[in-house]
């Protein structure tokens, strides 16, 4: 098993309260890993780290084998991308703002990709319209194929079905299945919705107050978690 | 016929007859004027941004409150400052600026500069901070992040050009001292107004200021044409 990340002792403060406190976490290579877990757990500041968009206040992040901190390498930056909790477009069009992940590499952007994009993800008849004029569920749908077309290694997704309809959900679903098994894109999903995590994810963890409760693979988490937590965290109750 | 429709009248006269020296003094106001201002916005929107982005910068809380300052600098004040360095006993008397166009740039750019920054700054603060991570997260550099903000802040951004522009056209203080109002070489619009007022030509004067505002009009209606169009998107 390749290994992508590898997280040691790595916790992140504000002030002194620490949001996130993982002693140890390692993310395999071309895996899917749901996070789920309570509001205010951590779990966004951690697709943040992930993301090299923040340092850990301590600790250290192996990314692909090789210690990462202090100023991150513009490539490995590249090879990972966040689908946004609350994606802020730009004041362009649609099509512009899918492609801006491409224009901000120097690649071309006059190619297909774009029209490809937009098409799967049911946007092409958008393509022309101003971004901000967009509704949740198709603003997050583009957040969706402006991160797909750079062909992440690693895909960072943030709640990115929250505004979504069933149909859409589905085919979010599947184009992540689809990245993940052609591509060999690992996945780190935060979700609220436990089937999703059931529907894609290879393994599963829960986060509450900045810690991982527990982390086993998806079927096992669901049917027979180990932590009581899990237990009483999947039953509704409220975990702190 | 009164002073003003005397003053219309000459002004209308001046144009139709393209004055030499009227031709003279408009070319240079604009020439001083456009070279300040492109100087200004070289330095001054990259700083602006770098400003309004580095949210932590540290001395921010000093340099902020210095910027707005030189916003509202008296340009009498900055032409004096200006004089007193391009003089002959001024660190920079040897390049021999002062009472030219040079020196008159020089000065204009001191006052247009911190306008140019704040204004740059404040319109990339009303930016959501969540869009430079997000494009940092898209693979964007730090100058990437900075250049797709202005974009994003460009009608602040345009904004900032228009003050700027508004601030050194119209500007007489600091021209005067550092030109010093030579016929053919140093005189500006508005430093053609003192002089003809003082003289007592006041339509002269007076139509020498709705050319003035009339080219300040036209520029800015330009201006605001290219807001109108970005604003669309
Ligand atoms: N910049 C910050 N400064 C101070 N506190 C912060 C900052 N960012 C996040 N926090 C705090 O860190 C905690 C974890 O936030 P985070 O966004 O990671 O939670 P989350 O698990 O994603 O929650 P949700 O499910 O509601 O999205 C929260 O209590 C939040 O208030
Ligand atoms: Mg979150």
């Amino acid at each position: 098993m390749n290994t992508a990340y590898r997280l040691d002792d790595v916790r992140h403060c504000y002030g002194d309260r620490c949001v996130v406190d993982v002693p140890a976490l390692e993310i395999a290579t071309g895996e899917i890993l749901a996070i789920i877990g309570p509001s205010g757990a951590g779990k966004s500041t951690l697709l943040r780290l992930l993301d090299f968009l923040e340092s850990p206040t301590d600790g250290a992040i192996t990314y692909a084998g090789d210690v990462v901190d202090g100023d991150v390498p513009l490539a490995i930056r590249r090879d990972v991308t966040t689908v946004f909790q609350r994606p802020m477009l730009l004041r362009r069009s649609v099509a512009a703002n899918v492609r801006i992940g491409r224009k901000l590499r120097g690649l071309d952007t006059k190619g297909g990709d774009t029209e490809r994009w937009l098409e799967r993800l049911g946007l092409t008849e958008l393509a022309d319209a101003p971004a901000r004029t967009l509704s949740a569920g198709e603003a997050q749908r583009v957040a969706f194929a402006r991160a797909l077309i750079v062909e992440p290694s690693v895909l960072l997704l943030d709640e990115p079905t929250g505004n979504l309809d069933p149909y859409n959900v589905g085919l979010l679903e599947d184009i992540v299945r689809a990245e993940n098994a052609d591509r060999g894109t690992t996945v780190v999903l935060v979700t609220h919705d436990e089937f999703q995590a059931r529907r894609i994810a290879n393994r599963t963890a829960l986060m509450a107050s900045g810690s991982i409760v527990e982390l086993a693979d998806t079927e096992a988490f669901f049917t027979a978690p180990e932590d009581p937590r899990t237990a009483a965290f999947l039953e509704g109750d409220l975990l702190y | 016929m009164g002073t003003l429709g005397k003053a219309f009248a000459d002004a209308f006269g001046l144009l139709w007859n393209l004055d030499p020296s009227l031709v003279e003094t408009v070319a240079l106001t604009l020439q001083v004027t456009l070279a300040a201002l492109v100087i200004a916005l070289l330095i001054g929107v990259p700083l602006g941004a770098g400003v309004g982005l580095a949210r932590r910068l540290p001395g921010r809380w000093l340099l902020v409150p210095l910027i707005y300052t030189g916003m509202g600098l008296p340009p009498v004040v900055v032409g004096l400052f200006t004089y007193l360095i391009l003089s002959n006993q001024g660190p920079l008397g040897g390049l021999g600026w002062l009472f030219t166009p040079v020196g008159m740039i020089v000065a204009q750019t001191i006052i247009a500069l911190p306008l140019v920054v704040g204004l740059t700054m404040a319109a990339v603060q009303g930016i959501d901070p969540s869009l430079p991570v997000q494009m940092l997260s898209l693979g964007a550099t730090r100058r990437q992040v900075a250049g797709v903000t202005l974009l994003e802040a460009r009608v602040g951004v345009t904004a900032a050009v228009v003050a700027a522009y508004g601030a050194i056209i119209s500007e007489v203080g600091a021209v005067m001292l550092v030109g010093g109002n030579i016929e053919g070489e140093t005189r500006v619009l508005t430093t053609a107004i003192v002089l003809e007022t003082r003289r007592g030509n006041f339509a002269l004067a007076l139509a020498l200021g709705i050319i003035l505002l009339g080219i300040a009009f036209l520029t800015n209606f330009a201006f605001h044409r290219l807001q109108v169009r970005q604003g669309v998107r």
